[in-house]
């Protein structure tokens, strides 16, 4: 039961960065992307009405992962603590830099919502791909079953480590990367003319670097964490997951110049879940791991009760059956490509 | 007081309380706008779609700071109560996953497009998605509620090997009586704020002379909604949440009423200032053996007073309790004066042209927002010193490994952000207010383009 609930909050996971990921990419190249007011307003309607819905998921991840493993939710939401709320003050500066803009029309006010929209972004964008980083380089929890973790200590991994260190600035930037490209793509896919083709362009610029540091990651995992590779030895089908990585590499380098817009979207959204997913894979049954591994947090030692999981298995199939319908609807009622004017 | 512990507790007293001004008044609006778009399909009368369309409009001001600062409270039961979170987690995880799966998913999609899709819905539509809207709002606050009935009153769990709360029964844990009455008594809170909040808006546009048949609709509707709601407020739901607290909870009565000394016929007070170093109220107007009726339904009844409890068991700050409760009950009573006369005002036709009553109303719009306020408070310092409450202190619940130099540099970073948002808040709604109730137009919103 344990693992189910594992694989369900890994795929929450997956599901927040990728429809998340959009948005928040959106911002990250909205002031280079979008020039004039006009366009700025279509980037903006194009994520409008779904952003909200799609931050959704990560609050639902984090209230799964609290009923589901509550020592885990108390142990990383207190060992991370400063991150978190520096992502909280983003989360809300982004909000009302998204709904506020538009209520005052005047260029001093909607000027300084663009930048607040766009840094937050940006900096979102890094923490979440640090946050990730430090998940899988592990933290430095003892016997009590908790840590903390200053900001930063030396950037290097020595005895006592911080949330920034090389390899975590390095996962961070490789976030901002992936998403500066997957927002890239929806912009593409959602706007047409000038703001369209430079949303096509900016991902073809982000493909290189993105392919670099993609393989930069994969190889300083490695040597930070070599236990990384024991579950692909251990079952060999699991190498299929860095297979499909690299072949969406491909079908994003191959489409998007093409103009097959949503071909090139949803590669990049498979190759976000895999990413992922190959990374739950790998720290399976771990799901916080020490840098010690005795106090290893797995699924075995923080699972709450049995029968709480199961109980819980049946609402939550139930909800997420309505809330995948509720996006449906959503995403179909504000399909194609945004149009500015008589498009009520 | 450990200055850790201190820091924790009021950062998460500061950011609930600040989150709560929101929903209070979204949740309260989404009922009204359902009644008044109920009211404008029936008569099919303009004008009451465009009230709709007007509270819309401020609802959606208001529910943009409602999320936003409710996010960060999700967060911090991890990151400011981890030894709580993972004692109760088990338990408390399941209502709060269910809120966000059940009740954000349903708003966060059905928001958009009730407040941008009026055009592309038929008004049948549309009219489903307001009440679509009232229900996920209503419903986030019943899991919400139930959250917090757990901490006052845990029912359906067990405690397992390692010490830590888990799940032993999903309804008696869902269906907790406390939550029932703890629910009622919070929605019609909610109605109270919208209804006054409505009435004043009608009551400043008659004062200014402009907008005067919008005006007398937001009157009417918050008139009488307003009356029902305060009589509500007090009989069933607030009486029967007393009774609780009377039998679950007696020393927190104890502290609310400054029952010092247990006795028979024990007198309610009025007014009065609890005097903690001599155990009694200073300067007292009590009606007498009324507490004993009002908690046991017999003039003669014994109460028993903080006298009866170990010292280390009372509430760690009565002054602040009692008062909270005292304001509460007060304004409480205030509303249903206010209602009534504005009732009668109305019913005889004479409350449009009775200037000193518009005054009033408009004034009174701040009130709901106090009670409610204070209603939380009173609720959440009756229940310390536990944290769950018989089960759990507030001393062992906080984040251990959080010091309060951290803690202090993240309460000080919300409290300057929030007084942003609320500067901002206020100003947004202000302009909605000057705009008016009468255009047809829709103001631009970025999603209200996209549909
Ligand atoms: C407009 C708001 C409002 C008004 C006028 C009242 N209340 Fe209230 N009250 C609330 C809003 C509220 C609340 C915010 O909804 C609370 C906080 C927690 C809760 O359960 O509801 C609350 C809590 C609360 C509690 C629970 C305290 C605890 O849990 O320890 C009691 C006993 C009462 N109320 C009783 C009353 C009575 C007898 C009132 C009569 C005038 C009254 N309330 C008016
Ligand atoms: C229903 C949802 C709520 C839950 C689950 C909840 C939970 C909590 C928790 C965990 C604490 C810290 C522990 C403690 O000090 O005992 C707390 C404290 C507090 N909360 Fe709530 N809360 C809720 C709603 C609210 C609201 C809406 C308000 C205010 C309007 C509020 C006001 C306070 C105050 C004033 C404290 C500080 C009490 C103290 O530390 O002495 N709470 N609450
Ligand atoms: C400590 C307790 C609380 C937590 C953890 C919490 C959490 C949240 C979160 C995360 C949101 C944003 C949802 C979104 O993104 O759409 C939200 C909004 C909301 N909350 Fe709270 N909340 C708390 C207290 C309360 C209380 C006491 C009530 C009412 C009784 C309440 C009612 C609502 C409602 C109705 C919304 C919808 C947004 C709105 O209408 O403004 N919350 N809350």
């Amino acid at each position: 039961m344990a693992s189910v609930w594992f694989w369900i909050v890994a795929v929450m996971i997956a599901a927040y960065a990728v429809l998340d990921g959009f948005d928040l990419g959106a911002g990250a190249i909205y002031l280079i992307a979008a020039k004039t007011n006009d366009e700025r307003r279509r980037v903006l309607r194009a994520i409008g009405p779904v952003w909200d819905g799609n931050e959704v998921w990560l609050l639902t991840a984090g209230g799964t992962l609290y009923f589901a493993f509550p020592r885990i939710y108390a142990s990383s939401f207190s060992g991370f603590y400063l991150p978190l709320m520096i992502v909280l003050w983003l989360l809300i500066l982004r909000g009302i830099g998204i709904e506020f803009r538009a209520h005052i029309d005047n260029t001093v006010w909607q000027d300084f919502f663009d930048v607040v929209f766009s840094v937050s972004s940006i900096l979102l964008a890094v923490f979440f791909g640090a946050a990730l980083g430090n998940v899988i380089r592990g933290v430095p929890l003892d016997s009590t079953g908790y840590f903390f973790e200053p900001l930063w200590v030396s950037f290097k991994l020595e005895e006592r480590i911080g949330i920034l260190d090389w390899y975590t600035a390095l996962t961070g930037v490789m976030a901002l990367v992936t998403l500066a490209a997957h927002g890239s793509y929806y912009i593409g896919l959602k706007t047409d003319e000038d703001l369209g083709r430079r949303a096509r362009g900016l991902a073809l610029l982000c493909w290189p670097v993105q392919f670099f540091l993609t393989f930069m990651t994969l190889v300083s995992t490695y040597f930070v964490r070599p236990e990384i590779m024991d579950n692909y030895r251990q079952h060999k089908a699991g190498l299929l997951i860095p297979a499909v990585v690299v072949v969406c590499l491909g079908i994003m380098l191959w489409a998007n110049p093409k103009g097959k817009e949503k071909l090139a979207f949803a590669a990049s959204s498979l190759y976000i879940t895999f990413m992922l997913v190959g990374a739950a894979f790998a720290t399976y049954p771990v799901m916080l791991p020490a840098r010690d591994h005795r106090y290893d947090l797995t699924i075995y030692n923080s699972a709450a009760g049995a029968h709480g999981l199961s109980v819980g298995l049946v609402w939550w199939i139930f909800a997420a059956v309505l809330a995948v319908g509720y996006f449906v609807f959503m995403y179909w009622m504000f399909r194609g490509k945004v149009q500015l004017e008589g498009g009520h | 007081m450990d200055s850790a512990l201190l820091i924790h507790r009021i950062h998460f007293a500061f950011t609930a309380t600040f989150h709560y001004l929101f929903p209070q008044l979204t949740m309260g609006l989404a009922l009204l706008i359902v009644v008044l778009k109920t009211i404008g399909l029936r008569r099919n009368d303009p004008i009451y779609h465009q009230a709709a369309r007007f509270w819309a409009k401020i609802f959606g001001i208001n529910f943009v700071l409602g999320v936003v600062t409710g996010i960060p409270l999700e967060f911090q039961f991890g990151t400011n109560w981890s030894h709580f979170s993972r004692y109760a987690g088990g338990v408390i995880g399941q209502t709060l996953a269910m809120e966000g799966m059940f009740a954000f998913f349903l708003e966060s999609a059905l928001v958009g497009l009730f407040l941008f899709g009026e055009k592309r819905l038929s008004p049948k539509g549309h009219w489903w998605t307001a009440v679509a809207v009232f229900a996920g709002s209503w419903l986030s606050g019943y899991f919400i509620v139930a959250t917090d009935a757990f901490m006052q009153h845990p029912v359906g769990y067990y405690t397992d090997a390692d010490g830590n709360l888990q799940l032993a029964s999903f309804w008696a844990f869902l269906l907790n009586r406390w939550a029932g009455w703890q629910y009622a008594h919070t929605m019609c809170g909610a109605v109270t704020t919208g209804a006054f909040v409505m009435t004043a808006v009608g009551a400043f546009y008659m004062l200014s002379g402009k907008f005067l048949e919008h005006a007398r609709v937001f009157i009417k509707i918050g008139v009488i909604t307003g009356c029902l709601f305060s009589v509500l407020q007090i009989v069933p739901t607030g009486d029967r949440q007393g009774k609780l607290v009377t039998d679950l909870q007696p020393v927190t009565l104890a502290a609310m009423e400054g029952l010092f000394q247990g006795q028979e016929g024990a007198p309610l007070v009025i007014v009065g200032q609890p005097n903690e170093e001599q155990g009694k109220i200073d300067n007292p107007i009590v009606v007498p053996k009324m507490l004993s009726m009002l908690t046991y339904r017999r003039w003669n009844a014994n109460v028993r007073g903080l006298d009866a409890f170990p010292r280390q068991d009372w509430p760690g700050n009565i002054p602040l309790l009692y008062y909270s409760y005292h304001i509460m009950v007060g304004l409480g009573t205030f509303f249903i004066a206010i209602m009534a006369l504005s009732g009668l005002l109305l019913w005889s036709g004479k409350l449009y042209s009775a200037r000193w009553m518009m005054w009033i109303l408009l004034l009174s719009a701040p009130f709901p927002y106090i009670a409610n306020t204070a209603g939380w408070m009173t609720a959440e310092l009756g229940r310390q010193p536990w944290v769950v409450y018989g089960l759990m202190r507030t001393a062992d619940g906080y984040s251990k490994f959080v010091s309060a130099g951290n803690g202090m540099f993240t309460l000080l970073g919300f409290m300057g952000m929030y007084m942003v948002l609320g500067i901002l808040g206020l100003f947004l709604v202000w302009r909605e207010i000057e705009h008016g109730p009468d255009s047809d137009q829709l103001v631009e919103l970025n999603a209200a383009e996209a549909v």
